[in-house]
């Protein structure tokens, strides 16, 4: 057998995937968020860029949370059913973020695509003031972007905004397939 | 510069993943932004020497460590306690210059660097460029000038992580804020 497929190329993949946990200061974390943020928008002109930019950047640190979740948490076993994957969101994914679970999950009562979750006091905001004259700006859209990115690499395509509203509120908005497909599910 | 407010944060820690991974899309952006790995290099210390300049103050605040006596102390405390403090790891100091004006931090385990590998379209990319600027920015603000980079790094093989730092002079008291 080659070489390269009997000798990892870099350290990465001998790792163990349940690591010891690790921590660091709130901090420096806040820190670093907020130079991300003048980065952003340093380079937009308008609120909805910079959250549309902050949102892109968290749809990396997404993409790469669900797989090592999964594999962690799941036994490899992906979500099937739109409720499973809110839970999965409002539970494991925010416990592996926040160290703790979503304030609530909640589904919109005139319409079956959306959900919402909802954070009183979001730690992505916890240090951010925002400026009176754009008062729509909300840096959780960074949130935003890391739930769409779990969802729609989980097959269930959706959009993710985020709004001020009993605190920060992520409005999960699935595609109609999603919908129709969870329905046909049930019927079973 | 610190601010009475009940949201205060101390030694409040967290899992190290949300910040490693949000570094990591931080990285991912600035490649996407800039032409070549220098460009990247050079804006990551430069937003890491804003970070240093913020960060200064909330670690005198927290440590209550006075000012150091020489170079040596200074880096006891970097290594021992801000090190500590904000990635929860303690590298080790080693290879001093014989003038006692360069020193190398050894990292074990580079918190920014789980997860990461680097591909090999950037082979000049220094990942953790950042740190050089927060020390730099850090005691620029107790009025010494340090030159700060990364010699080795495991992203590119090497053994370990070592930053090595340069004592470059001591600048004068009362320097004009945010004048580099």
């Amino acid at each position: 057998m080659e070489t390269r497929f009997t000798r990892g190329k870099s350290a990465i993949l001998e790792r163990s995937l349940t690591r010891p946990k690790t921590e660091v200061s709130v901090s420096a974390f806040a820190l670093l968020f907020s130079e991300m943020v003048q980065y952003c928008q340093s380079r937009v002109y308008s609120v909805s860029e910079l959250q549309a930019r902050l949102a892109d950047l968290g749809q990396g640190v997404g993409a790469s949370l669900l797989d090592v979740l999964v594999l962690r948490e799941k036994n490899g076993k992906r979500e099937t059913k739109v409720l499973n994957i809110l839970l999965f969101i409002k539970v494991s994914v925010w416990r592996a973020l926040f160290g703790k679970e979503a304030d609530k999950l909640e589904q919109a009562n005139d319409d079956d695509k959306t959900y919402y979750i909802i954070e009183k006091e979001p730690l992505i905001n916890a240090f951010i003031s925002v400026p009176k004259e754009n008062s729509t700006l909300n840096c959780a859209a960074f949130t935003g972007g890391v739930v769409e990115a779990i969802l729609t690499h989980s097959g269930f395509p959706a959009k993710v905004t985020v709004h001020w509203h009993k605190g920060t509120t992520l409005m999960i908005k699935f595609d109609e397939v999603v919908i129709a497909r969870d329905k046909a599910l049930e019927g079973r | 510069m610190s601010r009475q407010s009940n949201r205060t944060t101390d030694g409040k820690k967290m899992n190290s993943e949300l910040f490693t991974l949000t570094y990591g899309a931080l990285v991912t952006q600035l490649c996407k932004d800039y032409e070549n790995d220098e460009e990247v290099n050079k804006q990551l210390d430069k937003m890491g020497y804003n970070i240093g300049v913020r960060l200064i103050e909330d670690f005198l605040a927290r440590s209550s460590i006075g000012r150091c006596q020489d170079f040596r102390e200074t880096a006891d405390v970097i290594a021992k306690v801000a090190f500590k403090m904000y990635l929860g790891i303690t590298p080790s100091v080693t290879n001093w210059s014989p003038a006692g004006d360069e020193l190398s931090l050894i990292l074990e385990s580079n918190p920014l660097v789980d997860f990461v590998e680097l591909p090999d379209n950037h082979s000049s990319l220094v990942y953790s460029n950042l740190l050089c600027g927060v020390l730099r920015g850090a005691l620029e603000m107790v009025q010494m000038a340090v030159d700060v980079k990364f010699a080795l790094d495991t992203l590119r093989g090497d053994n370990v992580t070592e930053i090595r730092m340069k004592f470059i002079k001591r600048m004068e008291e009362n320097f004009p804020a945010g004048d580099e």
